[in-house]
C-alpha cells in the first residue's frame, strides 16, 4: 500500500458514484468516503511505523514529469483534515434533494480526490495539474446546484474560476521558469536550487498571487464572499473547509522554502496584509445581513491569523498555522452545516428573518453555541490551541503584531454573539423550528467531538507534523 | 558567354524591379477590381523574381535561377487558385469589386 | 490525593453533564438538589485539602498530561492546590454551596430550571479550574470558562433581547481584558521560558530577566488589564451593573463573590512579578481607588436594588485592588474573602426581597418590609453593617487593614479610599432604609402576599449573615491566622509584624467615625425627613450625572461602537465595492480590447491589404533602420 491508494479510492468511488444511479449515488459516496478516511488512517499508521508509503514513477520524459506523491507529517494531516470532512460533507446533504444526485455526488468526491492529489504531489507540475483539477468540480457544483438567481450566480462563479485560474497561471509559470533552471519539476529538486535573490522574488510573488487569491488574502477576496453565498452549502462546505486549506498549505510547502529569500526580507510586508486581513474581515462581518456571507468574512479574517502565521517562518507560527487550519476546517464545515439547517426550516439565509429559535430546539441551540464559541476560540476548544499558538508566534515577531492580530479574539466574539442573538435568541418565532433531526445531529457531534478533543489533547496532531515543518525550516533557513 | 552586367550595371535590375514592384503595391492598394489586384500581385512576384536572376548573375550562383522556378511554378499555381476563387465570387455576387467582400468581417 | 483533586474539580462538571442530559427528567427540584450536591462534594473535598495544609502539609501539584508546547516548552494540564488556591476554593465551593441551595427555591417555577443548575455547574467547574489551574493557560481555560457561563447566566432569560444585549457585552468587554492577558502570558512566556506558577515563580525570583524592567513592566501591564476586564476595574467595569440582568443568585455568585474576584486571584498569584514593577503597582492602586470612588458615587443615587449592589462590589473591588497596588496582598485576599460573604448575603437577601415582590427591583416602590421579613432584614443589616466597616463585623477589619496599608504607602489616596468607604456607610444604608423601613410604597396586591422567604432561602442568608458578622476573625490585626496560612506564598517578603500604634488607632477611629457619618447622613434623610429619590423625571443636576453613571456607557458607545459600525457599514458598502470594482476592471480592459480590435477586423480586402503593406514596410523600415 502506498499514497497512490487514497487517490484511487477516490477516482474510483467518484466513478462507482456515478454509475451507481441517482437513488444510491449518495450512499455509495458516503461509503467510499468512509473508504478514503480508513485508507488515510492506515496510510498514518504505515508512516508512524516508518514504512515508505511515497510514490515516484516516470509519467511523462519530455518535459520530466514525473507522478510523484510524497508522505510526511504535514501532508498526512492535510489528507486526514479532507478525509475526515469528506464523509461529514457527503452525510450532511443527505437532508437536501438534489437534481441528478449521482453526478453531485461523484463531483464532491472528485474534489476530494482531486485536493488529497494537491496535498500529495511532490512534482511540482503534478501539483498543478491536480491544484487546478480542483477547480472543475466545485466550479460545476456551484454553478448546478447553488442558489439564489442563476444569472447572478453564474457570474459570481464564473468571476471565482476565472480570478483564481489566472491566479495559478502566475504560478505555472514560475513553475516553468524553474524548470529551465532545475531541469526537474521535483520538490526535492527545487527545494536545493539555487537562484538568485531577483529569481526568487518574482518566484515567490508570483506564488504569492497563486496562493493570496486562493486563500484569500486581502485585497484579493472578493470572489470568496458571492461565491459561498451563491454556491450550495455543500459546495461552500467543500470551498472553506478544505479547498482554501490547499492555499495556506501550498504556502507552506512551496512558496516558502523556494522563495526563502524574499520569505524572510519581506515577513513583514506579507504578515502585516494577513493581519489587515484579520481586521477588514472582522469588521465587515459585523455588519452583513446575510449569514453565509457572514461566515464567509469570519472565514476571511481566521484565514488571515492563520496565514500571518504561515508567514512568521517560526515553528510556532507553522504549528499554529497548520493547527489552526484544522481546526478552522471543522468549525466552519459546522457552522456552514448550521446555516443550512436553519434554510432548511425557513428557506431564508437573512439574519434578520430569524430569531426566537432557541426556544423551540433546545438541542440545535447548544451545538450552535459550542460552534461559535469554537470559532471564537474559547479555550479548550481546537481553535484556541491554533491561535494561541499563532499569537505566541507573532508576539515573538512583533508584540504589535500580537496586539492586532488578537483583535479577532474581541471583534470574533463580537460579530459572532451578535448574529448568535440575532439568529437564535429573543420572542419566540412566529414559525415552527423543528429540532435538529438524527441525521444532521450526528454531523455536528461528530464535529463538536472532534473539537473538544484536540482542544484538550492536540499532541497526536502536534506530534505529527512538528517534524516535517521542522524539516521545512530548515530549507528556508539553509546557508547556502 | 559575357556578362550582362557589364552592359547594363547592376542597380539598373533593382530600380526596375523595385519600379515595378511599386507599381504592383499601388495596385494592390488603389484598384477595386480583384482581377486587377491579381495582376498586381503578379507584377510583385514577377519584380521579385526579375531581382532574383539578376543577383543570381551579379553572384555567379545559379541558385537564384533554380529559385525563380519554384516561384514560377507557385505563382501560377496561387493565380489558377485565385481567379477560381474571383470566378465563384463573381457568380455568388455578380462583382468582383473587392469593397464588396466583406462577409469576412468578424 | 490526586484523584481527590480530580473529583473536586470534576465533580460539579458531572453535575453539569448530567443536568444537561437528564436535567429534565429529574423531578421538580431534582436538577437543583444534584447541582448542589455536585458542589458540595467538591467542597469538602477541598476541606480535606485544606485542613491538610492548615496542619502544614505540603502544596501538591498534579500533572496530568502535556497539552501544548511552544517555544521549546511544553504547557502540561496540571492543577496546583496550595495555600492561595485551596483558600479560594473553601469560599468558591462554600458559597457556591449555599447559593446553589438557595437558587433551588428561588428558581423553583421557572421552566428552565435544569439549564440554570446546569450552567451554575459549569460555572463552579471552571472556576475552580481558575483556582487550581497549575499554569497560566490552564487559568485561562477557567478564565474564559467563567466568562462564558457568566454570559450564558446573565443572557439566562434570553426572550428579551435587553438581557441578551448585557450578556453580549459583559464577555465583549471580559475578551478586551482577555486579550491583555495573552498578551501578558507572551510576553512572560518569552521572557522568562515558562508558564508553570511555581517555575515562574522560582525563575523570576531567580532574576533570570531581572534587567528587563521594561518588558516586565508590560507584562505586569497587560495582565493588570486582564484583571480589569475580569474584576470590572476602570475602564472595563460598565459590564458588571448590566449583569445585573441575571438572576441574582447568579449576581451573588458569580458577579460578587467569586468570578469578579478572579483579577485579585490573578495578581496574587503572580506577586512575585508585579513586585518587580513598581510603576504597574502604582497604576493598579490609582485605578482601583478611583474606581471605589466613581462606583461609590453612582451607587449613591441608584434606585433599582441590585444596581446599587452591583456599583458597591465595583467600589470594593476598586480597594481590594488599592490594596494589591500598595503590595499588601494578603490585606486584598482578606477583604476578598469578607467581601464574598456579606456581598454574597446582601445579593441573596436582594434577593429575598424582589422574590417577595414578585420581581420588584425599584427600591422607589418598596419600604417597610422589616416586619414581613425579620430574617432577611436582620441578615442584611448585619452585612450592611459590615460592609459599611463598623466594629467588630468582617469588614471593619478587612477595610480597616486596606486603609491603613494605603495611609502608609500614599496619603492621597487613604484619602479616596476612606471617602469612598464613607459613601458606601451612606449608599447601603439608604437603600436599608429604603426598602426595610417606613411603610411599604408597592401595590397593594403585593403588599397582600409580602411573605417571608422559604427555609432554603433563609438558611444560606442566616449562615452567610454569620459569617459577615465573625468573618473577621480570621485576620485581627496582631494575630492574623490568615497571614501566617498565606505566609508561604509570600516567603521572600521580609515581614514586618503589624505594631498596633496610635496611629492605627486612631485610623480606626477616623473610619468607624467616618461609617457613622454616613449611616447618619442616610438617616437623616430617608429615616428623619423621608424623603424619597425623585421619580426618573425629576432627577436633575449632578444627581442626574450620576444617575446616569457619568454618561461612561454613552462615550463607549459614541467613541468605539458606533465608529466600528460605521466602519463596518463603510467597508460593506464602499471598500468592497470598490476592489471588486478593481478586479473587475481587468476584466472590463480584456473586454474592452476585445471590442476595439473587433473594429479592425471589418472585413474590408482592400483595408486589409493597406495594412498588410503597411506592416511590411514598418517590418522593413525596423530592420533596417535597426542597425
Amino acid at each position: 500500500m502506498d499514497a497512490s491508494t487514497l487517490l484511487i479510492v477516490l477516482l474510483i468511488g467518484s466513478l462507482a458514484t456515478y454509475f451507481s444511479g441517482d437513488k444510491f449515488a449518495g450512499k455509495v459516496a458516503l461509503l467510499f468516503s468512509v473508504a478514503a478516511l480508513a485508507v488515510s488512517v492506515l496510510l498514518l499508521n504505515a508512516f508512524n511505523a516508518g514504512q515508505n508509503v511515497d510514490v515516484l514513477c516516470a509519467w511523462i520524459s519530455q518535459p520530466k514529469i514525473a507522478f510523484a506523491l510524497k508522505v510526511d507529517g504535514l501532508s498526512l494531516a492535510m489528507l486526514l483534515l479532507t478525509t475526515a470532512l469528506t464523509p461529514l460533507i457527503v452525510f450532511s446533504a443527505f437532508g437536501n434533494d438534489h437534481k441528478n444526485a449521482k453526478a453531485f455526488y461523484a463531483l464532491i468526491l472528485f474534489m476530494a480526490f482531486a485536493m488529497a492529489g494537491t496535498f500529495l504531489a511532490a512534482d511540482g507540475l503534478l501539483y498543478y495539474i491536480f491544484w487546478e483539477l480542483a477547480l472543475i468540480p466545485i466550479y460545476f457544483i456551484a454553478l448546478i446546484w447553488g442558489n439564489g438567481d442563476a444569472d447572478e450566480r453564474r457570474k459570481a462563479v464564473v468571476k471565482f474560476f476565472i480570478y483564481t485560474f489566472a491566479g495559478s497561471l502566475f504560478m505555472l509559470t514560475a513553475f516553468i521558469y524553474m524548470y529551465q533552471r532545475a531541469g526537474s519539476f521535483l520538490i526535492d529538486d527545487l527545494y536545493n536550487m539555487r537562484l538568485t535573490i531577483k529569481e526568487q522574488f518574482w518566484i515567490f510573488l508570483a506564488f504569492f498571487l497563486a496562493y493570496a487569491i486562493k486563500i484569500p488574502i486581502i485585497p484579493f477576496h472578493t470572489w470568496q464572499a458571492k461565491v459561498y453565498q451563491k454556491a450550495p452549502t455543500v459546495g461552500t462546505m467543500l470551498l472553506s473547509g478544505i479547498m482554501l486549506k490547499m492555499g495556506l498549505y501550498s504556502v507552506i510547502r512551496w512558496q516558502l522554502p523556494i522563495g526563502r529569500w524574499a520569505a524572510i526580507n519581506f515577513m513583514h510586508i506579507f504578515i502585516g496584509l494577513s493581519i489587515a486581513g484579520v481586521i477588514y474581515g472582522s469588521i465587515v462581518a459585523l455588519r452583513q445581513k446575510d449569514l453565509k456571507k457572514l461566515l464567509a468574512y469570519s472565514s476571511l479574517a481566521h484565514v488571515g491569523l492563520i496565514a500571518a502565521g504561515a508567514y512568521t517562518l517560526t515553528l510556532d507560527g507553522l504549528k499554529g498555522a497548520v493547527l489552526q487550519m484544522i481546526a478552522h476546517g471543522f468549525v466552519v464545515v459546522g457552522l456552514f452545516f448550521v446555516a443550512e439547517i436553519i434554510y432548511r426550516r425557513y428557506e431564508t439565509r437573512t439574519i434578520a428573518d430569524m430569531g426566537g429559535i432557541r426556544i423551540q430546539s433546545p438541542k440545535f441551540t447548544s451545538m450552535f453555541m459550542i460552534l461559535v464559541l469554537a470559532s471564537v476560540a474559547l479555550p479548550s476548544t481546537f481553535n484556541f490551541i491554533g491561535e494561541f499558538t499563532v499569537l505566541y508566534s507573532l508576539s515573538r515577531i512583533d508584540m504589535w503584531f500580537a496586539i492586532l492580530g488578537g483583535t479577532t479574539i474581541i471583534l470574533g466574539a463580537y460579530y459572532m454573539l451578535r448574529m448568535f442573538q440575532q439568529v437564535m435568541l429573543g420572542q419566540q418565532n412566529a414559525r415552527l423550528f423543528q429540532d435538529v433531526t438524527f441525521n444532521e445531529g450526528v454531523v455536528l457531534v461528530l464535529i463538536i467531538a472532534v473539537l473538544f478533543f484536540f482542544g484538550i489533547y492536540p499532541k497526536p496532531i502536534t506530534d505529527l507534523i512538528t517534524p516535517s515543518l521542522q524539516n521545512i525550516l530548515t530549507f528556508v533557513y539553509r546557508t547556502n | 558567354m559575357g556578362n550582362v552586367l557589364n552592359q547594363i550595371g547592376i542597380e539598373n535590375y533593382i530600380f526596375l524591379a523595385v519600379i515595378l514592384f511599386c507599381i504592383g503595391v499601388f495596385g494592390v492598394l488603389y484598384r477595386r477590381n480583384a482581377i486587377i489586384v491579381f495582376m498586381s500581385i503578379e507584377i510583385m512576384l514577377n519584380a521579385v523574381n526579375l531581382l532574383f536572376v539578376a543577383f543570381s548573375t551579379y553572384h555567379q550562383d545559379a541558385q537564384g535561377q533554380i529559385f525563380v522556378f519554384f516561384s514560377m511554378a507557385v505563382a501560377a499555381a496561387e493565380v489558377a487558385v485565385g481567379l477560381a476563387i474571383v470566378v465563384s465570387i463573381f457568380r455568388n455576387l455578380g462583382s468582383i469589386d473587392i469593397d464588396n467582400l466583406k462577409n469576412l468581417k468578424g | 490525593m490526586d484523584s481527590l483533586a480530580l473529583l473536586l474539580l470534576l465533580s460539579p462538571f458531572v453535575g453539569f453533564l448530567i443536568n444537561v442530559f437528564f436535567g429534565k427528567k429529574l423531578g421538580h427540584n431534582g436538577a437543583g438538589y444534584l447541582a448542589t450536591l455536585a458542589v458540595v462534594v467538591s467542597f469538602v473535598a477541598t476541606l480535606v485539602f485544606f485542613l491538610g495544609l492548615n496542619g502544614g502539609a505540603k502544596p501538591s501539584e498534579i500533572k496530568l498530561f502535556d497539552w501544548l508546547s511552544v517555544n521549546n516548552f511544553n504547557i502540561e494540564f496540571g492543577f496546583l492546590l496550595d495555600q492561595l488556591s485551596v483558600l479560594w476554593l473553601m469560599f468558591v465551593t462554600g458559597i457556591g454551596s449555599l447559593i446553589h441551595l438557595y437558587s433551588v427555591s428561588y428558581m423553583h417555577d421557572d421552566e428552565n430550571r435544569h439549564k440554570f443548575f446546569a450552567y451554575l455547574n459549569l460555572f463552579v467547574f471552571f472556576m475552580i479550574s481558575l483556582v487550581m489551574g497549575s499554569n497560566l493557560l490552564v487559568m485561562f481555560i477557567g478564565w474564559e470558562g467563567v466568562g462564558l457561563c457568566s454570559y450564558l447566566l446573565i443572557g439566562f432569560w434570553y426572550k428579551n433581547q435587553d438581557y441578551n444585549d448585557a450578556a453580549k457585552k459583559a464577555f465583549i468587554m471580559n475578551r478586551v481584558g482577555d486579550l491583555g492577558l495573552l498578551i501578558g502570558i507572551f510576553i512572560l512566556a518569552t521572557l522568562f521560558g515558562t508558564l508553570n506558577f511555581t517555575e515562574l515563580n522560582a525563575t523570576i525570583l531567580g532574576g533570570t530577566n531581572a534587567g528587563n524592567t521594561t518588558w516586565i513592566a508590560a507584562a505586569a501591564l497587560a495582565l493588570f488589564i486582564g484583571a480589569c476586564g475580569k474584576s470590572a476595574q476602570i475602564p472595563l467595569y460598565t459590564w458588571l451593573p448590566d449583569a445585573m440582568a441575571g438572576p441574582t443568585p447568579v449576581s451573588a455568585l458569580i458577579h460578587a463573590a467569586t468570578m469578579v474576584t478572579a483579577g485579585i486571584f490573578m495578581v496574587t498569584r503572580l506577586h512575585v512579578l508585579f513586585d518587580l514593577a513598581p510603576v504597574v503597582l502604582d497604576v493598579i492602586a490609582y485605578v482601583g481607588a478611583f474606581t471605589a470612588l466613581m462606583a461609590a458615587t453612582i451607587g449613591l443615587v441608584q434606585n433599582d436594588i441590585k444596581k446599587v449592589l452591583a456599583y458597591s462590589t465595583v467600589s470594593q473591588l476598586g480597594l481590594m485592588f488599592l490594596a494589591l497596588g500598595m503590595g499588601a496582598y494578603e490585606v486584598a485576599v482578606f477583604h476578598v474573602i469578607t467581601h464574598a460573604f456579606f456581598k454574597a448575603c446582601l445579593f441573596l437577601g436582594s434577593g429575598s426581597v424582589i422574590h417577595a415582590l414578585h420581581g420588584e427591583q425599584d427600591m422607589r416602590n418598596m419600604g417597610g418590609l422589616r416586619k414581613a421579613m425579620p430574617i432577611t432584614f436582620v441578615t442584611m443589616l448585619i452585612s450592611s453593617l459590615a460592609i459599611s466597616g463598623i466594629f467588630p463585623l468582617a469588614g471593619f477589619w478587612s477595610k480597616d487593614e486596606i486603609l491603613m496599608v494605603s495611609f502608609h504607602g500614599n496619603k492621597a489616596l487613604w484619602v479616596i479610599g476612606s471617602v469612598a468607604s464613607v459613601l458606601t456607610a451612606f449608599y447601603m444604608f439608604r437603600l436599608m432604609y429604603l426598602t426595610f423601613f417606613n411603610d411599604f410604597r408597592g401595590t397593594d396586591e403585593q403588599k397582600h402576599h409580602l411573605h417571608e422567604s422559604p427555609a432554603l432561602i433563609t438558611f444560606p442568608l442566616i449562615v452567610l449573615g454569620t459569617l459577615a458578622a465573625i468573618g473577621g476573625l480570621i485576620s485581627l490585626p496582631g494575630h492574623s491566622w490568615l497571614n501566617h496560612y498565606l505566609a508561604p506564598l509570600f516567603a521572600e517578603k521580609t515581614h514586618e509584624a503589624h505594631h498596633l500604634g496610635t496611629t492605627e488607632y486612631l485610623l480606626m477611629a477616623v473610619a468607624t467615625v467616618g461609617a457613622l457619618i454616613g449611616i447618619g447622613i442616610a438617616y437623616a434623610k430617608y429615616i428623619k425627613q423621608k424623603q424619597l429619590p425623585e421619580t426618573d423625571e425629576n432627577i436633575s443636576g449632578f444627581t442626574k450625572v450620576l444617575y446616569d453613571k457619568y454618561y461612561v456607557d454613552e462615550a463607549y458607545e459614541a467613541i468605539i461602537v458606533k465608529p466600528i459600525n460605521f466602519l463596518s457599514r463603510f467597508f460593506r458598502d464602499y471598500i468592497e465595492t470598490a476592489v471588486a470594482g478593481f478586479v473587475f476592471g481587468f476584466a472590463r480592459a480584456a473586454n474592452e480590447i476585445g471590442y476595439q480590435g473587433k473594429k479592425l477586423q471589418n472585413g474590408n480586402v482592400g483595408f486589409y491589404l493597406f495594412a498588410f503593406v503597411l506592416g511590411v514596410c514598418a517590418i522593413i523600415s525596423y530592420v533596417f533602420l535597426a542597425k
